[in-house]
């Protein structure tokens, strides 16, 4: 299945979930939010959260600004 | 003399935000230093205990090694401020929020700005009010980024806004205080922290606003583009506490003309 992530178009093995694609981004542990289809995902649900065929998904962090 | 001068200073309250008494009147951003040791240094210098943050996404190509920001400047250490920077709907802003409160695990402090244009970056007030409402709704404490303009400081006030922050000048534009008069008229009516956002280009900067009563300054370029950062997020360390002694001081009235210093009796000529 394809979904988006930050824009751009990853293919993700059917049933992938929100700590599946974290961890195909080698993002696994970094401080991180979630957000699937406009929806925050919370840290306690990464490992059960499953994606959907053309999910939107955003993976943002914190970086410097005024 | 039946005046009592004493009793019409200023009363010396301190910082509070969210319930957190600082001990530091000045705020710093993390944007355009060069890199994140740069970074740490200057705010480490400007003794600053809220510094702000900005929400993106991660880099798709980014070296997982790469040190993020957060464990340079640690949660732990400093109360992180998030920023909704470059959101220019309440809608964008509401939901750069909420990823903020995920990624800093459910802490709540925000600071809203909403802006309207690229070239001036000058705030979005209706888009503004409208993301300040529905955060508020939602359980966040919005410090919030505004105009100048006194009755819209209030309304945001009333609306349950924690701090009202008036801009000086545009963002990174150094330009100083630009409209004394509405940031002190803001500052004497309001019963939330004011705190003057944006604008500050130097030390004297920062002093006019402490000295017009604000609360606080929060900056960013003019620590970060200064030649020597580190050296000015000391400067401006000593310009809030200076601005802030002579407000509380109460300065002099303004004359037209002189009045001499040494007595005029008893000279020998």
């Amino acid at each position: 299945m394809q979904v988006k992530v930050n824009g751009e178009a990853m293919v993700l093995t059917k049933g992938a979930t929100v700590s599946a694609l974290l961890e195909k981004m080698a993002l696994t542990g970094k401080r991180l939010a979630v957000e699937v289809n406009e929806d925050i995902v919370p840290r306690s649900q990464h490992v059960e959260f499953t994606l959907n065929d053309g999910d939107r998904v955003e993976v943002v962090h914190a970086i410097g600004g005024g | 003399m039946t005046d009592t001068p004493e009793l019409l200073l200023p009363e010396d309250k301190p910082l509070e935000i969210a319930g957190r008494i600082y001990q530091s009147r000045l705020l710093v951003g993390t944007g355009k230093y060069r890199d994140l040791t740069e970074t740490a240094e200057a705010i480490e210098a400007s003794g600053a205990e809220i510094v702000t943050v900005a929400v993106r996404r991660t880099n798709l190509g980014q070296n997982p090694d790469e040190p993020n920001l957060l464990d340079v400047i640690s949660p732990d250490r400093y109360t992180i401020l998030p920023n909704t920077a470059g959101c220019y709907t309440a809608k964008d802003a509401v939901r750069t929020c909420k990823l903020a409160r995920e990624l800093l695990d459910g802490r709540d402090l925000v600071k809203l700005e909403v802006l309207g244009e690229h070239k001036t970056l000058y705030p979005n007030m209706p888009e503004t009010l409208a993301a300040a409402e529905e955060l508020i709704k939602d359980g966040f404490k919005v410090m919030v980024y505004c105009s100048d303009d006194p009755l819209l400081a209030t309304t945001l006030e009333e609306m349950g806004c924690i701090a009202i922050m008036p801009l000086g000048a545009p963002i990174g534009s150094g330009l100083g205080i630009q409209n004394r008069y509405n940031i002190r008229l803001i500052a004497e009516n309001a019963k939330v922290p004011v705190l003057v956002d944006a604008g500050v280009g130097t030390a004297s900067d920062a002093t006019i606003a402490m000295e017009l009563g604000c609360d606080g300054v929060l900056m960013n370029s003019a620590i970060a583009q200064a030649k020597d950062p580190i050296r000015m997020a000391n400067a401006m360390r000593l310009a809030i506490e200076a601005g802030r002694e002579a407000y509380l001081a109460g300065r002099m009235p303004k004359k037209l003309y002189a009045s001499a210093s040494s007595p005029l009796d008893g000279t020998f000529f």
